[in-house]
C-alpha cells in the first residue's frame, strides 16, 4: 500500500503542489474510465435481456407452428416432425420435487446440527469430562472439527455434476436396484412402485439430485437459523423448553421464511440441473407415477438432442429451452423475493 | 410480592422441571439430536464414496500417458486425455478473458460509482437472474449467437457459454469486496486530490484484490466442471487442436473455430460407453477434473479466509 500512496502524492507534486487539482489527462482518463464502467454495467443488463430475447426469438417459429400442442404432446419424434414436451415437463417437476424432499430433509438436519453447534458442544463436554479443556490443542478441537464438517458439506457443491452422474451410474443404480426390485415385486400395486427398475430411472436421478441441492439448502437455512435473534433463543430456554422444543416451536418458525426461500432456490437449482439427469434418468418420454420408470426432463432433453439436431428439431428444442427458462425464472424470482422478505422480517424482531 | 413468591412453588410440579431422561419430551429431544447427527454423517457418505471411487478406479490408469496421449478407441489399450485437458484449459481461459473484465468493471460501477442508481439495481437483479440460470441455457444462448453465426462448434463458443455463468459470481464477489474496503481509505485518497478513477485503481482494487481473486477462482472452479453448456457449443474432438503457431492471427483463429475436447464432455461421452477401457478413461478424467476443481476451490477459500482475518 505505502508505495502506491507515495506514487499518488508524487503525481500531485508533479503538478506543482501536493494534493493539487487533477491534471487534464487525469480528468480525461477519469471520465473515460467512468463511462466505460457504466457501459459495462449496462452491458451485463443488456446481456441478460438479450439472452431471454435470443431464446425467445429462436423459439418463435416453433411457437407459431406447434402452439400449445407442444406443451401437451407426449411424443418427440424428429423424423415425423412431431414434438411434445409434456413428459419432459412432468419429469422435470417430478424429479425436482423428489430430489428436493430428500435434499430438504438432510439439508435442514445439517443446518440445525451446525447452527446449534451440537457437535462442538458434545465434543466439549467429552473433553471437559476427560479434564483436557485447559490444553490449547484440545480446547480448539471441537470448533476445528465443526469447521471441517462445514467445509466438507460445501465441497459437495464443488464436485462437478458430470462426476456425480458417473458415480450414479456405477454406484447408485446397482445399489438401489435390489430394494427397488423387492418393492416392485411385493408392493407393485402401489403406483409409485408400478414398474421395475431396468437400469436408469427416476429414483437414482432423484437421489443424486438430492445430494446436489443439499449444500444449497443447508447453507442458506443455516444462515437463517443463525440469524434468529439471541433474545428469542434465550426466552425459549428460559421458559423451560427442551432443546428440540425450542428448535421446532421457536427457532424454525422464526427462520421459516428464510428456510422456505432456501428450499425454493434449491428447487430452482434442481429444475435446471442437466447432467445427472441426462445420465441417470434414462431419456425416455414416459408419463408414469412409478419411481423406477425411466423418465426425461427438459434439460436432459436439450442435452441429448441438441448436438445432432436438424433445423426443425433445433426450433422445437429452442421452444423447450424457453419453457425451461420461464419455469426457472419464475421459481428463482419467487425464492429471491422470499429471502429478501425474510431479512426484512428479522430486522423487525431485533 | 413476597407472599406471591411463597405461593408459586406450590403450584409447580418440581420433578417436571428436572432435566432427566424419564420425561418423554427429554427423550424426544435426545432422539432428535441423534437423528440430525446421523443425517449429517449420512450426508458425508456420498462425498466420501465419490472420492474413494475416484481414487480407486481413476488412479488405475493414471500415468504419464494420461497427460500426453489422445483418448483410446474402443478396446484399444493405453491412451490418455491430453487433448481434453488442453481443451478444458483453453475454453476456461477464453471464458476468464471475457468474464473477468466485465465482472470487475461492472462491480466497480455498482459498488463505487453509482451504488444507489437504477442501473445498479438492474445490474444486481440481472446478476441474480444469471446466478439461477440453468447452465444448459447458457449453452443454448451460445449456440444461438456463436455456433449458428460462425457456422460450427468451437472452443470460443464454449468459452462464451462458460463466461455467461462466471460473470455473476465474479461481479457479486467483487462488488462485495470493494464495498468492504474501509471508507476512510477511500476518503484519504480523495482528500489527497485523487480522481475517482485513481481512487479505484490505486486504493480500492489493490485493497479488494484478495476478495476479487477469490470470486474469480470460485468461478473458474465451477466453470471447469460444467458439462451441459459445452455439449453443443464446443462439442468434442478425438484429436489435438491443430498447432500452427508461427503464422499468427488469422490462421490460428481459424483453427480455434473447430470442435474442441474437454474433460467434462469426455466423462459424459465415455460414461455411456460399453467398453471397459473407455469407462476406465472416464474415471481417470473424473479424477483429474475433481483434483483441478477442488484445488482451485480450496485455494480460493483459503484466500478468502486469509483476507477476512
Amino acid at each position: 500500500m505505502s508505495s502506491e500512496n507515495v506514487e499518488l502524492t508524487a503525481a500531485g507534486a508533479a503538478s506543482g503542489n501536493i494534493a493539487g487539482a487533477p491534471r487534464f489527462v487525469e480528468t480525461l482518463a477519469d471520465r473515460v474510465f467512468r463511462q466505460t464502467t457504466f457501459a459495462i454495467a449496462v452491458l451485463t443488463v443488456g446481456l441478460t435481456v438479450y439472452l431471454v430475447y435470443t431464446i425467445g426469438h429462436a423459439a418463435m417459429p416453433a411457437l407459431e407452428t406447434y402452439k400449445f400442442r407442444f406443451l401437451t404432446g407426449t411424443t418427440w419424434d424428429a423424423n415425423r416432425n412431431e414434438f411434445g414436451v409434456l413428459p419432459a415437463i412432468v419429469g422435470t417437476l417430478y424429479s425436482s420435487i423428489l430430489g428436493l424432499i430428500g435434499g430438504t430433509l438432510f439439508g435442514l438436519a445439517i443446518a440445525v446440527f451446525l447452527s446449534e453447534h451440537f457437535l462442538s458442544a458434545g465434543l466439549e463436554s467429552v473433553i471437559g469430562a476427560l479434564g483436557l479443556e485447559g490444553r490449547r490443542f484440545w480446547a480448539a478441537l471441537p470448533d476445528g472439527i465443526e469447521n471441517v464438517l462445514r467445509t466438507t458439506i460445501e465441497l459437495l457443491a464443488a464436485i462437478p455434476s458430470v462426476v456425480y452422474g458417473l458415480w450414479g451410474i456405477f454406484v447408485v443404480i446397482p445399489w438401489v436396484r435390489p430394494p427397488a426390485d423387492w418393492l416392485h415385486n411385493h408392493l407393485g400395486w402401489i403406483p409409485f412402485f408400478g414398474t421395475a427398475l431396468s437400469g436408469p430411472g427416476l429414483l437414482p436421478a432423484a437421489i443424486v439430485l438430492a445430494i446436489m441441492v443439499l449444500p444449497t439448502i443447508s447453507a442458506i437455512a443455516r444462515d437463517a437459523l443463525i440469524a434468529v435473534p439471541p433474545k428469542i433463543r434465550e426466552a425459549a430456554f428460559g421458559l423451560g423448553a427442551t432443546r428440540w422444543e425450542a428448535i421446532l416451536a421457536v427457532f424454525i418458525p422464526t427462520a421459516a421464511t428464510g428456510i422456505f426461500g432456501a428450499i425454493i432456490l434449491g428447487f430452482g437449482r434442481a429444475l435446471g440441473e442437466t447432467m445427472a439427469l441426462a445420465m441417470l434418468a434414462g431419456n425416455a418420454n414416459v408419463l408414469s407415477w412409478s419411481l423406477f420408470s425411466p423418465a426425461n426432463t427438459l434439460a436432459a432433453l436439450l442435452a441429448n438432442h441438441f448436438p445432432e439436431a436438424g433445423t426443425a428439431e433445433v426450433g422445437a428444442l429452442m421452444y423447450a429451452a424457453l419453457v425451461l427458462l420461464a419455469i426457472t425464472l419464475i421459481v428463482n424470482i419467487i425464492g429471491t423475493v422470499i429471502l429478501q422478505r425474510a431479512g426484512a422480517q428479522l430486522k423487525g424482531l431485533r | 410480592m413476597a407472599a406471591m413468591a411463597s405461593e408459586v412453588p406450590l403450584e409447580v410440579d418440581l420433578p417436571q422441571l428436572e432435566r432427566s431422561l424419564r420425561h418423554p419430551r427429554e427423550i424426544f429431544s435426545y432422539f432428535m439430536s441423534l437423528l440430525t447427527g446421523a443425517a449429517t454423517l449420512a450426508a458425508m457418505f456420498p462425498l466420501l464414496s465419490v472420492l474413494f471411487l475416484l481414487i480407486r478406479r481413476g488412479a488405475q490408469t493414471l500415468g504419464k500417458a494420461t497427460f500426453t496421449e489422445l483418448p483410446p478407441a474402443a478396446m484399444m489399450p493405453g491412451g490418455g486425455i491430453g487433448n481434453a485437458i488442453a481443451g478444458t484449459i483453453l475454453i476456461v481461459f477464453i471464458a476468464t478473458l471475457i468474464s473477468v473484465p466485465i465482472g470487475i468493471l461492472a462491480a466497480v460501477y455498482t459498488a463505487e460509482f453509482a451504488p444507489e442508481s437504477r442501473i445498479t439495481q438492474a445490474v444486481r437483479f440481472a446478476a441474480k437472474v444469471l446466478t439461477g440460470l440453468p447452465s444448459i441455457l447458457a449453452g443454448v444462448f451460445a449456440f444461438a449467437i456463436v455456433v449458428m453465426v460462425t457456422g460450427g462448434f468451437s472452443a470460443p463458443a464454449g468459452g462464451v457459454a462458460l463466461a455467461l455463468l462466471m460473470i455473476p459470481t465474479i461481479l457479486l464477489t467483487a462488488e462485495d469486496a470493494i464495498l468492504r474496503v474501509p471508507s476512510r481509505m477511500r476518503e484519504a485518497a480523495i482528500g489527497m486530490g485523487a480522481t475517482p478513477t485513481q481512487v479505484v485503481r490505486k486504493v480500492l482494487l489493490p485493497t479488494a484484490l484478495p476478495g476479487i481473486l477469490t470470486g474469480i477462482m470460485l468461478a473458474i472452479a465451477r466453470a471447469a466442471g460444467e458439462t451441459a453448456p459445452l455439449l453443443f457449443t464446443s462439442l468434442f474432438s478425438d484429436y489435438w487442436m491443430s498447432r500452427t503457431s508461427p503464422e499468427f492471427l488469422p490462421k490460428t483463429i481459424g483453427d480455434l473455430m473447430k470442435p474442441t475436447a474437454s474433460l467434462a464432455v469426455l466423462i459424459y461421452n465415455f460414461s455411456g460407453s460399453p467398453f471397459d477401457n473407455q469407462i476406465a478413461m472416464a474415471w481417470t478424467a473424473a479424477l483429474v477434473l475433481v483434483v483441478i476443481v477442488l484445488l482451485v476451490n480450496i485455494a480460493g477459500q483459503r484466500l478468502a479466509a486469509h483476507y477476512h482475518r
